[in-house]
């Protein structure tokens, strides 16, 4: 290369470095920022959570190399002296867990039982410290971590009320338990919680220290099998796997969300570089013709990218960690889905995390240039000197590649999920919007082509002018259809889903009113259920007792309904989905198994289900699977006079009423109220049930509605820029127009026709994407992600009213460029020299 | 058709330069006049003043009875729409439109789009030697073509004065010669006045009259 073509490149290539924080290119910096800081900021609060979800499991499990757990209700304490006499067992601990409501509120607090001189020893932390030592087997004692105590707003010495039945259980506050950090629940003698919380005889969870040098593994095993029904033996770890499995698919999918504002990033990367060189395609030429290389062409051209990664990086990963601490501040780390316990959690920052998404984004904007820098380096340098304002080279490998993507996309939709996440639902989504934005060219071509050419004239110069330019068109479209597409398969998502969720409350809350006790230690007795079905204005009364087993230590407990139901009319009170039958009557019992549990175990009606109930395995025949938007972790109905056979236990903690003809609402909820004490239940009616549950469910999208709505912005201020862009660098055009009689207006109003052209391209091209991504979103991630099934459902208006504003700002945006673009300069710019 | 009077225009600030001062000229119909002169005089600025696309800072301007002074730009763009065509240095051939399409350009603003349009287009283009290319892309086309393009899309709707800016500074001398004649033909065919500004000789010789603009005005160089 000549000296003069190095000078000249390293003039070109500084220069537009130093206007990296100008105008389009400030744009494409902030739209990588963006991606790299939601990135992050999502990522850094997943981290925590996890972290944090693994700390607590560690910390309650203590120097455990084993933990025996059983269902909710527990398992036969008998199963302890077993297990700490086992030949490799060094220490065993034996825990009783509820979740205590407390008296006169909704909310619960985690109380432990633990036997003290067993916990020393291998759960330290659930060792309580006091004044008196003895307090810790005193059985009014209880022990509260200081977070719990701040947020009870009690100290040492001071009453706590938890409910226990119907009934009010006052404990005085001993002392403190644990660390001092953030983590809220309570310790008592294991004796005290079996006898006041009605656990007498059972524990929830025997933690084992075993002798040195045994195999773990093989220990577990062995005691597995002497184990009964329900009751698991794993390392704690498979314990906080479990907990943590619970939300990986929300989380992933927040992930994934986070790296669609990345992607957007990239395509605003891709138009502003395209842009920008074909704006330069003259320079490039000449610099070839004093023997620039194409290889070193397409190294500044990158290295461009490279320096608007890196500043979009740094600002991205500030910003990141900035919305992260608001986030986990305002709203916890499941950003208010209801995973996690509330709490403050703190930012979990590694350097490997910020290495990765710095050059995540660096990577965003060196894909967004790659085919503009090739394209600048294929161009022949005398046919560039020549036709500066030629069209954008659209590289004809890309509509070969666009038909592959598409395709691809479209049969990896109907993969299946790998380690239970939707990987080849997301390839698909990301297969079908690149194959899209590649396939721009042609669709744009073939939409602009099916209109007939108008007899106005600068609506038929409009036409004509984008007709002839679709490389320039595409990828001035490239972020905005990108957005577009993901924001309208977003909604369409989202409203099916709320649609769904909408019609399956109105087929689960058939009653007047609903009654439930909160918490495992709150309940109605046999006598209970007899006096509110006796209560004054009660015509019917359903009853249900909601408990969790465990299928498998490795996943989320699922959780057992045992409720009042007709076999043969089971559609009556369950969001049956598909076929449905009644067992023979030498069959076994029925069971209704949600959309989760028939996933993840792949039943089907009439297929046999053993279920662990009070350490026995009682088969049951599959009689239905119904829709369950309310436990991800899958959800069983049975007969609840089955449930109480099998287990003994004839108590419940919800109920559903339905009133007497002439009866009103609020003088049932006084009678209940006044029947159980104030506080002691919670008393609902459908609507408002309803209510809150929509509530809850805008709330948890509210998240996702703003990361796309976010990237709609950015692809509409990327079109925006490219529209003024595109219309000064054609002021000779628009001076020729004017010489031969063109008026302003008439220019002004062309170019707002070519805006909302293209506006309505992007618009178009981006909601057929979308709505595909959206049948992906709803019947594989969702399904795979969830186990969601949902019925789809269009918002038009809403799609009408994202697509109109679209098309109008587009258009009021090229005509506000006109007034700059068609004025004197304009009239000047026929001629260089005059 | 086209009558200056006294015009003087300044361009800059705070220090205005000025380009014009104190031009006069008298184009009769039918007439064609060139004007040439040193680059940066003002030779296009005098164009664009004949075209009601500059204002003047003194002087009249008097196009076809109507002073331009008096005229909004409305009014001004529909003079320019009916009564004027440009030819430019540099073609300024929409490279979107098809070659007939760039022709029928000025009828289509108009409002003339009928089959008798179709029929002056191809007559135009035949007059100037392209009827063959009507319906190519303007970047088939060599720098001569171009140029003959854009004189049919200065003559299709009639006008009564043509104005042209360098129609050969970026032709060579033979391609320049042709096009040039093939103007004057074209021009003499349609009975239109020509404004011609041009550095070469051989584009002015076939004017009646030649005048030489000069910062002290504009003067006559053969008449």
């Amino acid at each position: 290369m000549s000296v003069a073509a190095q000078y000249a490149l390293s003039r070109a290539i500084s220069g537009r470095a130093r206007d990296v924080l100008k105008g389009r290119t400030l744009l494409a910096v902030m739209a990588i920022a963006f991606g790299v800081a939601l990135g992050y900021a999502v990522h850094v609060i997943n981290q925590s959570a996890v972290r944090e979800l693994a700390s607590g499991v560690a910390l309650l499990s203590g120097a455990a190399d084993l933990e025996v757990r059983g269902p909710r209700e527990g398992f036969d304490e008998h199963l302890y002296p077993v297990l700490a006499r086992d030949r490799d067992v060094q220490d065993a601990s034996p825990v009783v867990e509820v979740d205590a409501k407390l008296a006169g509120a909704r909310a619960t607090l985690q109380v432990i039982g633990v036997d003290v001189f067993r916990a020393r020893s291998i759960t330290p932390a659930l060792v309580g410290r006091g004044d008196d030592a003895l307090d810790t087997l005193r059985p009014d004692a209880i022990f509260l971590t200081r977070a719990a105590a701040r947020g009870l707003g009690v100290e040492p010495g001071q009453s706590l009320h938890l409910q226990a039945g119907l009934q009010v259980a006052t404990l005085r506050v001993a002392g403190y338990v644990g660390d001092d950090g953030d983590r809220q629940y309570a310790v008592m003698d294991i004796a005290a919680v079996q006898d006041r919380f009605a656990r007498d005889g059972r524990v929830t969870r025997v933690d084992l220290r075993l002798a040195p040098g045994v195999d773990r593994a093989a220990v577990a095993r062995r005691l597995q099998a002497s184990l009964p029904a329900g009751v698991h033996v794993a390392p704690p770890a498979t314990t906080a796997d479990a907990v943590t499995r619970f939300s990986r698919a929300y989380r992933v999918n927040l992930d994934v969300l986070a790296l669609v504002a990345l992607f957007t990033g990239a395509m605003l990367v891709y138009a502003t570089q395209t842009l920008a060189v074909a704006r330069r395609r003259t320079q490039f030429a000449l610099l070839r013709t004093l023997g620039l290389s194409s290889r070193r062409l397409v190294a500044g051209v990158l290295g461009e990218a490279i320096v608007l990664g890196i500043v979009g990086a740094i600002v991205g990963l500030v910003a990141g960690y900035a919305l992260a601490l608001l986030a986990l501040q305002r709203f916890g780390p499941d950003l208010g889905a209801g995973y996690f316990e509330p709490g403050a959690v703190r930012p979990s920052v590694d350097a490997w995390s910020i290495l990765a998404f710095a050059l995540l984004g660096v990577l965003a904007a060196v894909v967004g240039s790659l085919l503009p820098a090739l394209d600048a380096s294929h161009a022949a340098p005398a046919a560039a000197l020549k036709a500066a304002d030629a069209d954008v080279v659209v590289p004809a490998r890309s509509r070969p590649l666009a038909w592959i993507g598409l395709g691809a996309g479209a049969a990896m939709a109907f993969l299946p999920a790998v380690n239970e996440l939707p990987i080849f639902g997301y390839l698909a989504i990301a297969l079908i919007l690149l194959g899209g934005i590649l396939a721009l060219p042609t669709l744009a071509r073939a939409l602009l082509h099916a209109l007939p050419v108008p007899r106005h004239v600068p609506a038929a110069l409009a036409l004509s002018h984008l007709r002839a330019t679709p490389g320039r068109f595409a990828s001035m479209l490239a972020a905005v259809v990108a957005s577009v597409a993901l924001m309208s398969a977003m909604a369409i998502m989202v409203d099916s889903f709320r649609d769904s969720l909408d019609a399956w409350l109105r087929v689960m809350l058939p009653a007047d009113i609903y009654v439930r006790t909160a918490g495992d230690t709150a309940f109605l007795s046999v006598a209970d259920q007899q006096a509110i079905s006796a209560l004054p204005g009660v015509a019917h009364a359903e009853f249900m007792r909601a408990t969790t087993i465990s299928l498998d230590p490795a996943r989320p407990p699922v959780v057992l309904l045992a409720r009042d139901i007709d076999a043969h009319d089971a559609s009556a009170r369950l969001a049956l989905v598909g076929a449905s039958m009644v067992p023979r009557v030498d069959a076994p019992p029925p069971a209704w198994i949600s959309e989760a549990v028939a996933d993840a175990a792949h039943l089907r009606p009439g297929d046999t289900l053993t279920l662990p109930i009070a350490g026995r395995d009682v088969a049951f025949t599959v009689a239905g699977i119904w829709r369950d938007y309310a436990r991800q972790q899958g959800s069983i109905v049975i007969e609840r006079k089955r449930y109480a056979a099998s287990s003994g236990d004839a108590t419940v903690n919800e109920a559903a009423l339905w009133l007497a003809q002439d009866a009103r609402a609020g003088a049932v909820r006084n009678a209940l109220l006044a029947y159980a004490g104030t506080g002691r239940l919670q008393v609902t009616t459908p609507g408002e049930l309803r209510r809150l549950s929509l509530a809850t469910f805008d709330r948890t999208f509210a998240v996702t509605y703003a990361l796309e709505a976010a990237a709609v912005v950015i692809g509409l201020a990327g079109l925006s820029a490219a529209l003024v862009a595109q219309t000064l660098a054609r002021r000779r055009e628009f001076g020729m127009l004017r010489h031969v009689g063109m008026p302003r207006r008439a220019i002004g109003r062309m170019l707002a026709i070519e805006g909302a052209l293209l506006a309505a391209t992007g618009v178009i091209v981006g909601f057929v994407l979308g709505f595909a991504i959206s049948l992906i979103l709803i019947h594989v991630v969702n399904r795979q992600s969830f186990h969601w099934g949902m019925d789809l459902h269009v918002p038009w208006p809403s799609l009408a009213a994202l697509g109109a504003v679209l098309i109008v700002l587009a258009a009021a945006t090229a005509r506000l460029a006109s007034n700059h673009a068609t004025g004197q300069d304009a009239v000047r710019a026929v001629r260089d020299d005059w | 058709m086209v009558e200056l009077r006294g015009i003087g225009k300044s361009f800059g600030r705070p220090v205005p330069r000025r380009v014009l001062h104190d031009v006069s000229l008298h184009v009769d119909r039918g007439e064609r006049i060139a004007i040439v002169g040193a680059s940066g005089v003002g030779k296009s600025t005098l164009l664009n003043v004949v075209a009601g696309l500059e204002t003047v800072d003194e002087g009249h301007v008097i196009i076809d009875g109507h002073d331009l002074a008096t005229l909004d730009d409305e009014r001004k763009a529909t003079l320019r729409r009916e009564r004027l065509g440009f030819v430019f240095q540099a073609f300024h051939i929409l490279p979107y439109l098809t070659v007939a399409q760039n022709v029928a350009l000025p009828l289509a603003l108009l409002g003339r789009r009928n089959a008798e349009a179709d029929t002056r287009v191809h007559a135009m283009l035949a007059s100037v030697g392209l009827a063959d290319r009507a319906h190519g892309a303007p970047s088939e086309l060599s720098g001569g073509e171009l140029q003959r393009v854009a004189i049919a899309r200065a003559l299709v709707h009639r006008p009564a004065l043509v104005l042209a800016d360098e129609p050969t500074g970026n032709l060579d001398p033979d391609t320049a010669r042709t096009v040039v004649a093939t103007m004057h033909d074209a021009i003499g065919e349609s009975g239109a006045s020509l404004v011609l500004v041009t550095h070469s000789h051989t584009a002015a010789a076939s004017a009646d009259r030649v005048y030489r603009l000069t910062p002290s005005g504009l003067v006559l160089d053969r008449g």
